[in-house]
């Protein structure tokens, strides 16, 4: 996989997710705790606002010299024993990787759940590679063994329900028990137990890595990471460049935003900072250590105006409160990452060939700028992107240039305005049922099919105003 | 070691910022705000263990509250319920303190005991995976989270508190502070004092759980699936 999931057309994704009737009602239950999590949270706290503004602060000053954090990251982990590979693109990135699987002759690798893994499509290089590959994340387990890619940031499968999970384990794995979460779960366990113990090398993503100590910090809850980074003996974390921070002090602050904003947690059961290669005599940790720290396109993003958008720390807040993710689901945006940020940034990582419509799969409500723990003012970057789209590359729709062209000479002209407003009830007749058009021709079909357009009027506002005035001069 | 390809790399990011790249002379501004350090500020140490207590609730996590003398009793009590025929611990220098040596040879009468072996390298993984409980000191304890901070090393290995189906963490009254705030100032400032931090730092907090199967919390999944908290006076 990469950043872009398949190839179905924009409105066809839209309809298949507002015709998924289960995944709507999960989307919406999810959005809700999700969103009341995050502000019991925050009014818990009392002053959140000012924890935003030091999230936003820590991520300003960190990107602006992120060169000089990333140079201090790299000294830092080699003197822990850890090799270092900055990757300008995703083939560089996997190649690295997979010359490292065949040098160790690994024959299983067990991963944690990592967003930039997903958008470099790197379980394609493992398997090229020879190795088997375990995603070890249960959500994301479920979705290996299904061949389903993700709709969620934080809960990749949001998108199954219980029977399907059952029957993807009874399929795939001989499970035999019944579709209550705990015992799939339990399964889950059991079965990725003997996949730890026997991995070759563990790769990870990267929440927060550490720049002045070197360290790697992974935020969870089912404890997975934990087995990745202490059973294999050969460990990759792959970053993405922008997941960094100066000092412990400013990942602490961090953490916190994103376990509160992402699932309404004060912390998650599992935050770990790996620091290196296992010391000796110690047991657990990896012996060998790699650290690959990927661009693959953001370094353009850096000294724009869409700068902002590197500051994300991957919580889905966003998309939590997102009307338009609540409706249409995750698979709609085309793009591991979707949702408010998944909009803003996939078409600035990928181009805007491929993702033209996502800057307007938004109400521009700003739900998503209020809900965001380090203030990416992300509704103001959608609209950004839509002047770039139809004044600099000239890529709104056909219909839509045609439609506004026309409407601009149609309003300019008095006369043409005045008989098509009068014509309209009568042109809408074959339509119209008592003063609702149901089934509407043409442009108006959108509308119609999901609800009522007003029939026009019996007489126009020109006719109406006009009448007025004569009526107050008697 | 080595490190591939940086040059190019920074130079790119530099360029793009518009300025020639820096290798020194950053220095981290002082932020507005500083709201973490103002989490009870002023709360003792019997309202920090208050706070700890009722956020046990939240997390899933029993919590116990003893003296050293009793610490025993209280601890065979909790092997008990886990109806424990196994248990794997620390090497810790705090268990003789804490008559933590002596609880472990009269527990080894009637189930297995093993203590950490650095000698015996990866064994000691293999005999987590077939314990029943892990029993670790917290070395820093947060109590806005109900988190317990384990520094790793040769001696106190991260299998114990993650692959037995419990957790028992022993916490030393003194080394509960307020939040995480406390835990990354102490790591920060060790560093800056030239103390590496340890190869890992990992914070618990309750057993592990997950809610990827239809938003159901699920408690128990990789890590433990009971956990047990036995603050000590």
């Amino acid at each position: 996989m990469s950043i872009k999931i398949g190839d179905i057309p924009y409105n066809d994704r839209i309809d298949q997710g507002i015709d998924n009737e289960f995944m709507r009602q999960a989307v919406s239950s999810a959005q809700g705790r999700f969103r009341t999590g995050r502000l019991t949270q925050a009014e818990v706290l009392g002053d959140w606002e000012d924890w935003r503004q030091i999230g936003e602060e820590i991520r300003t000053h960190t990107l602006e010299n992120i060169d000089y954090y990333l140079y201090q990251l790299s000294e830092q982990v080699e003197k822990r024993g850890v090799h270092v590979f900055f990757a300008e693109t995703a083939e560089e990135a996997n190649e690295y990787v997979e010359n490292v699987i065949k040098k160790k002759k690994a024959k299983k690798v067990v991963k944690t759940k990592s967003m930039v893994t997903e958008e470099i499509g790197l379980n394609h290089a493992l398997e090229n590679a020879g190795a088997t590959v375990v995603e070890s994340d249960l959500g994301e387990w479920i979705l290996q063994l299904d061949e389903d890619p993700p709709s969620h940031i934080v809960t990749p499968a949001l998108h199954k329900n219980r029977q399907q999970i059952r029957d993807t384990f009874t399929e795939k794995r001989g499970y035999d028990q019944t579709d209550s979460p705990e015992e799939l779960a339990a399964f889950a366990r059991q079965q990725l137990r003997e996949e730890f113990l026997s991995a070759d090398v563990g790769i990870t993503g990267c929440n927060f890595a550490i720049a002045d100590s070197g360290a790697v910090t992974l935020v969870t809850n089912e404890g997975n990471a934990e087995m990745v980074t202490a059973l294999p003996d050969t460990q990759i974390t792959v970053m993405g460049m922008e997941r960094i921070v100066p000092t412990w002090e400013d990942m602490e602050v961090l953490v916190s935003l994103l376990t509160r904003a992402a699932v309404g947690q004060k912390l998650t059961s599992y935050i770990t900072a790996i620091t290196g290669t296992r010391l000796d005599e110690e047991v657990d940790g990896p012996e060998e250590y790699h650290l690959v720290i990927v661009d693959n396109g953001r370094s353009k993003i850096l000294g724009t105006e869409f700068q902002s958008a590197l500051h994300c720390i991957r919580c889905a807040a966003c998309i939590n409160v997102c009307p338009v993710y609540r409706h249409v689901g995750g698979h709609a945006y085309n793009s591991i990452y979707p949702g408010p940020i998944g909009a803003v940034l996939t078409p600035l990582l990928d181009g805007y060939d491929d993702h033209k419509e996502l800057p307007y799969a938004s109400s521009l409500c700003a739900a998503c700028t209020e809900a965001c723990p380090v203030k990416i003012p992300l509704h103001e970057l959608l609209i950004r992107h839509r002047e770039i789209i139809v004044e600099e590359e000239k890529r709104s729709p056909a219909m839509e240039r045609i439609a506004m062209k026309g409407f601009a000479q149609w309003a300019s002209h008095p006369a043409a305005y005045k008989l098509s407003a009068k014509m309209a009830r009568t042109a809408l007749k074959p339509w119209t049922d008592e003063e609702f058009v149901e089934n509407g021709p043409g442009p108006l079909k959108g509308w119609t099919d999901v609800r009522d357009f007003p029939a026009p009027g019996k007489q126009t506002f020109r006719t109406w105003w006009h009448n007025h005035q004569k009526g107050a001069k008697k | 070691m080595a490190i591939h390809n940086r040059d190019k790399f920074l130079n790119k990011l530099a360029a793009n910022l518009g300025r020639p790249q820096r290798r020194e002379g950053v220095s981290r501004p002082e932020y507005t705000v500083q709201p973490q350090h103002r989490v009870f500020k002023d709360y003792s140490t019997e309202d920090l263990i208050a706070v700890l207590q009722e956020h046990c609730k939240v997390i899933h996590t029993d919590f116990v509250r003893t003296s050293k003398e009793e610490l025993t009793t209280r601890l065979r009590e909790v092997l008990d319920k886990y109806e424990a025929r196994s248990l794997i611990a620390s090497n810790d220098k705090r268990n003789q303190e804490y008559g933590l040596d002596l609880a472990y040879q009269q527990f080894a009468e009637e189930i297995d005991v093993h203590i950490w072996d650095a000698s015996i390298g990866k064994e000691n993984q293999v005999i987590a995976e077939r314990t029943d409980v892990g029993i670790s000191f917290s070395d820093i304890t947060l109590a806005e989270s109900g988190t317990v901070t384990l520094m790793m090393n040769k001696d106190n290995g991260r299998s114990i508190s993650l692959m037995p189906k419990c957790y028992i963490a022993i916490i030393p009254k003194e080394t509960i502070v307020p939040r995480m705030t406390q835990a990354a100032q102490k790591i920060h400032a060790n560093h800056q004092e030239g103390i590496e931090p340890p190869s890992s730092v990992c914070f618990v907090t309750g057993p592990s759980n997950s809610a990827d199967i239809e938003m159901n919390l699920i408690v128990g999944v990789h890590g433990p699936v009971k956990v047990t908290y036995i603050v000590v006076d």
